[in-house]
């Protein structure tokens, strides 16, 4: 809905063909093509290793593309790469900020590398600070900082010329919901002001609240893309979790449960538990009130947003797993068979 | 806090206001030229100086030992006496301690390119390798700082430099510029190497023989035939005499040549290849 207000017709912050960056013979990207309306932020989802990062440093200018081609705010990314930099700002996965200079003498240097003299680039260091909450912690040195505060100061940094398109790589991973909610708010009023936002995240419920339009992305290629709406229509909006006080009335209640929620109810490896993916989180109430009708004690019951999981699930038919975590399992399941010997 | 006492909603919208109005309140200003973004990095490696002093202090203590073990261990056996011998000895050293802080160049610039801060540095739109020349202008100032420090503790014992004020600075530009020509050597280490350490082994196995292999501590003549040659042509040696030449007051014409030729050559060497190993760097 907030699509049609901020208009469709808008035009195109960044515009990708194919891109495609192999790495040895790792293919990070894999052909992704990517449309971005000025004044939106889109939101790239993807689990550990998906090709995130690898996409936003080409765009940014950082990597030249093996194949393929993308236009940033009407300038090529190669042939105009300077053009492309002088209208974005990259905040990086990892601190994008120097940890042994201060805060202030961060955005001090920032500010002169765009241009200010040293005055107006200290005005506008302490104008930035203030807004980010920053002042108290202006003068010591960035190594100092909570992850919190330094995520603040990345992003100040990347607005000492506030940009028209700002890259945020993964900005809330790592930190505590309250210093969460204070990236959003940024993100949010950012994009009041027309700021077009490129981000990333591994969180669907971030990509769910700021982002118009997502792009989920898996091994270098983007396997869904929509509104967040849309998106939850081809996963299901959440799931269902009843646990029941009875074992034995389970298939009982899975009667109930499928013909109230129009749904598969799926039985748990828990002998009392049952599973729903849900289109309609609204028929719930309905069908725990008839299980109750018929006499079924219910224990416990959740109802969930999907889960990056639950999305990759239904897109792919795969769980979100990288390589390594593939490892992982094995050796876990390795030393569960060495416990139970 | 000053948000804790209000609603949290409130505290919201004072963000998004803030943020805003920081971002609606500046124009963007005309790009700044290639002089002033050097200059600015160059500000940046003073800094940190200033915020991590025990680094300088790590690379002088050598010279600081070197000093005064050669000047009191070994000075009467060299050259008769310790005063006689710092005379001869001091020039030496500071060049030794200059070359040998050279590397940090390298160690620094691998250190930097693996940091989110260099990606971000990368995306503005500034001449790129200003980062590079910045951080090098930084270095000049390191040199400098570590040579006063030797140099003092030379004079403390004794160093007296016939060449006066004149004779110590021209020394100090024409070591500077040496310098400034080896550095380029260890930023490409530390573009093609992948951890500090290594770039700092790789460095100081290329240093030890240029550097102990020269004129510093005693006179070619002294030592056997074979090696002579070696250590007379080592450039490190045809800086040392013309630096040693400038300080004591009695450098030939041809002595700070051949030394301002070596430095030219290494720079003409291998400026343009780091450069070029730098414009590639992803
Ligand atoms: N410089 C590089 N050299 C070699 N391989 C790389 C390089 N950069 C990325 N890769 C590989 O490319 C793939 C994609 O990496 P990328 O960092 O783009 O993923 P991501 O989606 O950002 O992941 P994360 O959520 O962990 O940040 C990974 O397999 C990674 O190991
Ligand atoms: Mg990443």
């Amino acid at each position: 809905m907030s699509d049609q207000r901020l208009g469709s017709q808008s035009p195109l912050a960044i515009e990708a063909s194919g891109l495609v960056k192999t790495f040895g013979s790792t293919r990070a990207v894999d052909g992704v093509d990517l449309a971005v309306r000025a004044g939106t932020v889109y939101g790239f989802l993807g689990p550990n290793g998906a090709g995130k990062t690898t996409t936003i440093r080409m765009l940014a200018t950082l990597l030249v593309p093996d194949e393929g081609s993308a236009q940033v705010l009407g300038h090529d990314i190669v042939s105009e790469a300077d053009a492309v930099r002088s209208k974005v700002s990259l905040t990086g996965q990892f601190a994008s900020v120097d940890d042994e200079l201060t805060g202030r003498e961060n955005l001090v240097l920032l500010g002169r590398l765009l241009g200010y003299d040293k005055t107006q680039a200290k005005a506008r260091a302490d104008d930035l600070l203030d807004a980010f909450e920053l002042a108290d912690a202006a003068g010591r040195q960035v190594e100092t900082y909570s992850g919190g505060m330094r995520r603040r100061l990345d992003i100040a940094a990347s607005l000492v010329v506030p940009p028209e398109l700002l890259f945020l790589d993964e900005p809330t991973t790592g930190l505590d919901p309250r210093s969460r909610n204070q990236v959003w708010e940024i993100v949010r009023a950012l994009v009041g002001q027309g700021t077009s936002v490129l981000l990333t995240t591994q969180y669907l419920d971030e990509a769910d609240q700021l982002a118009n339009r997502i792009a989920v992305v898996d091994h270098g290629k983007v396997i869904a893309e929509g509104t967040s709406a849309e998106l939850k229509a081809s996963v299901g909006s959440g799931s269902v979790h009843v646990r029941l006080g009875d074992a034995d009335r389970r298939p009982e209640a899975q009667s109930v449960l499928t013909a109230n929620l129009g749904v598969p109810v799926n039985l748990e490896a828990d002998p009392v538990s049952l599973t729903a993916r849900v289109d309609d989180p609204e028929r719930v109430a309905g069908a725990l009130g008839e299980l109750a009708r018929a006499g079924v004690a219910v224990s416990e019951f959740s109802l969930g947003q999907p889960s990056l999981d639950e999305v990759f699930l239904a897109l792919t038919g795969h769980p979100a797993e990288v390589p390594e975590d593939d490892d992982d399992t094995r050796e876990r399941a390795d030393e569960d068979e060495e416990d139970a010997a | 806090m000053t948000t804790a006492t209000v609603p949290a909603t409130t505290a919201r919208q004072q963000t998004i206001n803030a943020v805003q109005a920081v971002c609606a309140s500046c124009e963007r200003p005309a790009p700044a030229s290639v002089l002033s973004t050097v200059g600015t990095f160059g500000w940046r490696a003073l800094l940190k100086i200033k915020h991590v002093p025990q680094q300088l202090f790590d690379v002088t203590m050598f010279p600081i030992l070197f000093t005064l073990l050669f000047t009191y261990l070994f000075g009467g056996a060299l050259s008769g006496s310790p005063s006689d011998y710092i005379q001869f000895f001091a020039p030496g050293i500071v060049v030794q301690t200059v070359v040998f802080i050279t590397m940090y160049t390298g160690v620094a610039i691998n250190t930097d390119v693996h940091k989110g801060i260099f990606d971000r540095f990368r995306s503005m739109p500034i001449w790129r390798p200003s980062v590079l020349m910045g951080a090098m202008l930084g270095d000049l100032a390191r040199y400098t700082i570590a040579s006063a420090i030797v140099l003092g503790l030379a004079v403390a014992l004794g160093f007296r430099p016939d060449g006066g004020v004149l004779g110590v600075l021209a020394a100090m530009v024409l070591l500077l510029a040496f310098a400034w020509g080896l550095s380029f050597i260890w930023v490409i280490f530390g573009l093609k190497l992948r951890t500090p350490e290594s770039v700092m082994q790789m460095s100081i196995t290329v240093l030890f023989p240029l550097v102990f292999a020269t004129n510093i501590f005693v006179r070619p003549k002294t030592m056997p035939g074979w090696l002579q040659p070696i250590v007379e042509y080592n450039p490190v040696s045809l800086v040392v005499t013309a630096v040693r030449g400038l300080m004591q007051g009695n450098a030939t014409g041809g002595d700070i040549g051949i030394a301002l030729l070596v430095s030219a050559a290494v720079l003409a060497v291998f400026a343009p290849i780091t450069m070029r190993l730098y414009a590639k760097q992803q």
